[in-house]
């Protein structure tokens, strides 16, 4: 028999707000309201609430930043108070065992990771002598789309002023809370961190904005595959690579220097020479979308696998992430996908799949 | 015409030996978004509670079950420009395919209106 599923702090608003609920990494979470599309085309053009409280939220001591460094290949020590960084927590082979936000506060380090991986992520920092504080007494929702800011501005006045990437303090109804702007729907908007017994007090105000309307975990996924943004567990695995992935962005500069990271020799090199295969965007043509698994093909061999794949619903046309042979990485090569036992042709785009509308630091807007 | 329902959430409705077969409202509230439907071609042979078409959401590909073995002997051409119509209409205008019943006492085995609306409710 399955486990049942843990409810997540907002489990009753969900379940009033007509939500299906499903079961993923281990609790009941909303994988949609009012249906995918719907939800999907209002956070792009509006604002949707995400309860992402499932992911893990952890803290560490601020001066834990040198033992980080020797699980991930960030630039921790040199990050700035109140500024985040995506990396990764690597294996010896440097392949992916999560992937990760890290901000440095004034007080500690301050990790968000994934809620399918997140007690073996606990259990992997504490073998490197890193000692984890799990804050389970928080939720974590994210309001995400170009009115983000005008709805969440009228309840936390001077959000505003953060930018992408960066992160504070704030207050609501007296309470404290994190927040920072960044978020996985490639749109601008916010990751809130809040108390869990006044998340739904919060939950509440948000979609009490016109602004706001409750999204669950199935626009959260094309969101994310329209952005170009990968999935742990589908396009990120311990047998892939960050160059593999695409991700050698997240590789610091002073990282690359010094290496001292986890499969470093391997990294660098691919850095060097190029990996073997990579990370691509697919348009598919027609209509037929293409899922996870699904064999890519070139003069009737198998040379690569999809591993998120999907309908874009901004796009109106199916989207996919797949992995092949890096001579055939490049924009506007012509693919094979193997559905049903039918070929269905492809060609290798960039990503993201839509323009990305993060508001930066400096940017006139 | 007589419709049967079975309870994988399909219909057929039946005249003489002629069946058209779809997805019931239920099914597509299941089912969520539908953006693209494969279904069997004329000429294509059917068989009972084998997979015969499928249905894709945003989210997943899923199977779609035929009620009665039998001869495709039109495939909803509109379904291909408007996947959508399995929400909207899924009992009228987006059926899936219409066929010749081979075996007519499959029907048998099926439930009628008042028997699937129970079994719906029942959910």
């Amino acid at each position: 028999m399955d486990e049942p599923a843990t409810p997540l702090p907002l489990d009753a608003l969900h379940r009033e707000l007509g939500a299906r609920m499903v079961t993923f990494a281990g609790y009941a979470m909303p994988i949609q309201y009012g249906g995918i599309i719907a939800e999907h085309v209002w956070t792009r053009a509006s604002a949707g609430l995400f309860d992402v409280s499932h992911m893990g939220q952890l803290t560490l001591a601020s001066d834990a930043d040198i033992a980080l460094e020797t699980v991930l290949p960030g630039d921790i020590t040199g990050l700035r108070e109140g500024s985040l960084r995506y990396s990764m927590l690597l294996n010896a082979t440097g392949g992916i065992l999560d992937d990760l936000m890290v901000t440095r506060r004034a007080n500690d380090l301050y990790l968000v990771v994934n809620g399918a991986t997140k007690f073996a992520d606990i259990a992997h920092l504490a073998t490197n002598g890193l000692a984890v504080s799990h804050r389970e007494d928080l939720a974590l929702l994210a309001l995400q789309g170009p009115k983000a800011v005008n709805a969440l501005d009228r309840l936390i006045p001077g959000i505003a002023s953060l930018s992408f990437m960066r992160a504070g303090g704030f207050e609501f109804a007296g309470v404290p809370l994190w927040v920072s702007r960044s978020g996985y729907t490639g749109e601008d908007g916010f990751e809130i961190s809040v108390p869990a017994d006044i998340v739904e007090v919060l939950g509440r105000a948000l979609l009490g904005q016109p602004e706001v309307k409750p999204v669950g975990l199935g626009a959260r996924d094309s969101l994310r595959l329209e952005a170009g943004l990968p999935l742990y567990g589908h396009d990120l695995t311990p047998e892939i690579t960050p160059i593999e992935a695409n991700l050698a962005f997240a590789i610091s500069k002073r990282r690359k220097a010094e290496g001292g990271f986890p499969g470093a020799g391997i990294i660098l090199d691919q850095l060097l020479n190029g990996a073997a295969r990579k990370r691509v965007g697919l348009r598919i043509d027609g209509r037929q979308p293409v899922r996870e698994g699904a064999s890519v093909v070139v003069d009737g061999a198998s040379v690569g696998q999809v591993t998120s794949g999907g309908f874009g619903p901004a796009l109106g046309a199916p989207i996919a992430m797949a992995y092949v042979p890096s001579k055939l990485a490049a924009d506007g090569v012509q693919l094979q996908i193997e559905v049903r036992g039918k070929l269905l042709g492809a060609t290798v785009v960039s990503m993201p799949f839509l323009p990305k509308s993060y508001v930066r630091q400096g940017a006139i807007r | 015409m007589t419709l049967y329902f079975t309870t994988d959430h399909e219909w057929v409705a039946v005249e003489g030996s002629a069946g058209t077969v779809g997805v019931t409202d239920y099914a597509q509230g299941q089912l969520g978004d539908v953006v693209f439907v494969e279904v069997p071609a004329a000429g294509t042979t059917v068989t009972k509670g084998i997979a015969a078409a499928v249905v894709e959401s945003v989210k997943a590909a899923s199977d779609v079950y035929t009620p009665v073995s039998g001869t495709v002997t039109e495939a909803n051409a509109a379904l291909e420009a408007e996947p959508a119509l399995v929400n909207t209409a899924p009992e009228t205008g987006g059926w899936f395919f219409k066929l010749t019943l081979s075996d007519p006492a499959e029907l048998d085995a099926l439930m009628d209106e008042t028997a699937y609306k129970t079994f719906v409710a029942s959910l």
